[in-house]
């Protein structure tokens, strides 16, 4: 037990390396632990991608597909709205979708492959709520100027046609248009482009 | 003023850490037998944080629990190996104390002072077998179903309130959904019951001092050593002499678990039994059943008492009495030396017979019963009374060799 001829130095850079040694095994053992708590592969399995039929859907229509649990919608555009939605952006806070809330293929102003048809994710992107579908021109509790669009009545935020956010209202951004590919004419498929599935 | 004078002023850190780490003096004689305790605790801490982690993706009811297990082990991200983790670690669990607890046999860790420290020993055991049989429910397979029916049953066999016990058990006339959810319930508390056991033994270690391999008190011998002038001179900090020495066996523990954990989870059926990857069917028996390896001595001796005036509760006794009988054995062992290395021959053949006749009682117990088989778990099962019953006259009988003052290599 005597402290004779100790080489006090090469004892604490042993200790060190052993105890460094030991955090990096710790840290790769904390790696399953951590990986448990990820989308397991059943959830990944129900979030695959969304197939919607949209033959039947009419001129100004809506109707909602579920993707990963999310509502989104599929809008059917007339010529009309169309021309409101590329002349009439002053009041909007991001006209040309300069954040990235969108596929590159679909920052344009009508935010989709198809002017006529519009795939947004339905959920605001102020606090999560799902705004609702207001297509009528200038209701009584929307104003003279509304030209049909998407209300949150959570927080009144209020987005365009093309789910383009308005300005002095509480959502930040434009909402998320998923990635989505049509197979065909009438079968558009959400969650999938050619760049494989997300 | 440092940091940690203002944490002492407010919360006794450093006295804490002197008291039962850096200051706490134990024998300097400790071999191998002593990773066990350390052992038991890494396993306990392993069983909480799996068991926690396998809680967030299973489902206690019996329409759901067997395939949430398979979805653990399918679906769930690295989810085989925290149920294998789990699973492994629950045998890992007794054969760390099953060690243990010889370790205590050996070397006379039951002897007074440290009769209590044993007690508490025995009730963390009694906890661990609990929690151990209601977390074998869980999967929902076939043993699962069968094994815990049968347990239940040994309630059914106390004369009058019997029946109505076990029922109240179940929470219904057989196992069922209700079984299942409280017993995910019970499986998931009383680890923290165990967590507070281990710390209430540490409690009672730290008081009477450990034994060690020559059963020698330390406290008892002279004063003196390298760091105080008022320890034992036969002592060492436990920190950082048995502290590194525990990491060492750590290592060693783990290559052995992990390569059981990765390469045989299974471990040749005995770890997870064949008939629990078919689900639970109240309908249908197994055709052998048997309880996981750790509970067969105890099963043994259940089946080796035969029932007669009209009740089989006497092999429930039995088996109850073969546990209890370990409570007392503080006061069973009459020899004036406590470690086996200074007791005699009679001892000395008495443990290994004691030894050789648990390990063929675990045999026993898993086997299906046959007429040989049952002959042989009677006489063993009198021979392992005999070892406790008998030990108060062939301990005080039995030459001794003189014990040294100071403690050996």
């Amino acid at each position: 037990m005597s402290s004779q001829g100790v080489d006090l130095k090469k004892r604490r850079m042993l200790i060190t390396a052993t105890a460094g040694l030991g955090a990096v095994g710790a840290g790769f053992a904390l790696v399953p632990f951590l990986s448990y708590w990820q989308p397991s592969a059943r959830a990944k399995a129900l979030g695959a991608p969304e197939t919607v039929d949209i033959s039947k859907l009419e001129p100004g229509a809506m109707m909602t597909a579920k993707w990963r649990g999310k509502v989104c919608w599929v809008v059917r555009r007339t010529e009309e709205t169309l021309k409101n939605l590329k002349e009439n952006t002053a009041h909007l806070l991001d006209p040309d979708s300069e954040v990235p809330q969108q596929p590159d293929y679909c920052k344009n102003y009508h935010r989709s492959i198809k002017p006529e048809y519009l795939i947004a994710v339905g959920i605001c992107t102020h606090l999560g709520c799902s705004p609702a579908y207001r297509p009528e021109i200038g209701p009584a509790d929307l104003g003279e100027d509304w030209k049909g669009g998407f209300f949150c009545a959570c927080h009144g935020s209020r987005f365009d046609l093309a789910a383009r956010v308005y300005q002095g209202v509480p959502a930040p951004t434009n909402l998320v248009i998923p990635i989505h590919k049509y197979k065909s004419d009438t079968v558009v498929v959400i969650g999938e482009d050619d760049g494989g599935a997300s | 003023m440092s940091f940690m004078t203002w944490i002492d002023e407010r919360f006794p850190a450093t006295k804490v850490w002197n008291e039962h780490l850096a200051q706490y003096y134990a024998p300097k004689n400790f071999n191998f037998w002593y990773f066990f305790g350390s052992l038991a605790m890494l396993v306990l801490v392993n069983q909480i944080v799996t068991g926690i982690w396998l809680a967030m993706a299973y489902k206690p009811d019996a329409t759901l629990a067997f395939a949430s297990v398979e979805y653990i082990m399918r679906d769930v991200n690295w989810g085989w190996l925290i149920r294998y983790l789990h699973s492994t670690g629950a045998s890992a669990f007794f054969v760390v104390i099953y060690l243990h607890m010889f370790r205590g046999l050996m070397y006379g860790s039951y002897r007074k002072p440290r009769e209590l420290l044993w007690i508490i020993g025995m009730i963390i055991y009694l906890v661990m077998m609990a929690t151990a049989f209601m977390g074998y429910l869980l999967p929902w397979g076939q043993m699962s179903y069968w094994g815990a029916q049968v347990i239940i049953n040994l309630f059914q066999a106390i004369p009058v309130i019997g029946e109505d016990l076990s029922i109240w058990i179940r929470g219904d006339f057989v196992i069922s959904d209700a079984t299942l959810n409280r017993f995910f319930a019970l499986h998931f508390l009383l680890p923290f019951v165990l967590a507070a056991l281990v710390f209430v033994h540490i409690v009672a270690l730290h008081k009477v001092g450990s034994n060690n391999p020559d059963g020698i008190e330390i406290k008892k011998g002279p004063k003196g050593n390298k760091w105080s002038d008022t320890a034992p001179a036969d002592g060492i900090p436990f920190h950082p002499y048995y502290s590194v020495k525990d990491i060492a066996g750590v290592i060693g523990f783990l290559i052995l678990f992990l390569a059981v954990v990765f390469f045989m989870p299974e471990m040749g059926g005995y770890f997870l039994e064949p008939p629990n990857f078919e689900p639970a069917n109240p309908l249908k028996t197994p055709e052998h059943i048997a309880p996981v390896w750790y509970f067969t001595p105890f099963y043994a001796i259940l089946r080796a008492v035969p029932s007669f005036a009209g009740t089989q509760v006497w092999g429930v006794i039995a088996m109850f009495a073969a546990i209890a009988v370990l409570f007392f054995l503080p006061w069973l062992d009459k020899s004036p030396v406590k470690s086996i290395r200074y007791k005699g021959p009679i001892f000395k053949g008495m443990i290994f017979m004691f030894v050789v006749v648990f390990i063929i009682l675990g045999y026993l117990g898993m086997q299906a019963p046959t007429p040989m088989g049952t002959l042989m778990s009677q006489i063993c099962t009198i021979l392992y009374f005999v070892f406790f019953l008998a030990m108060p006259i062939y301990s005080k009988i039995d030459k001794t060799k003189p014990v040294p003052e100071r403690v050996t290599k």
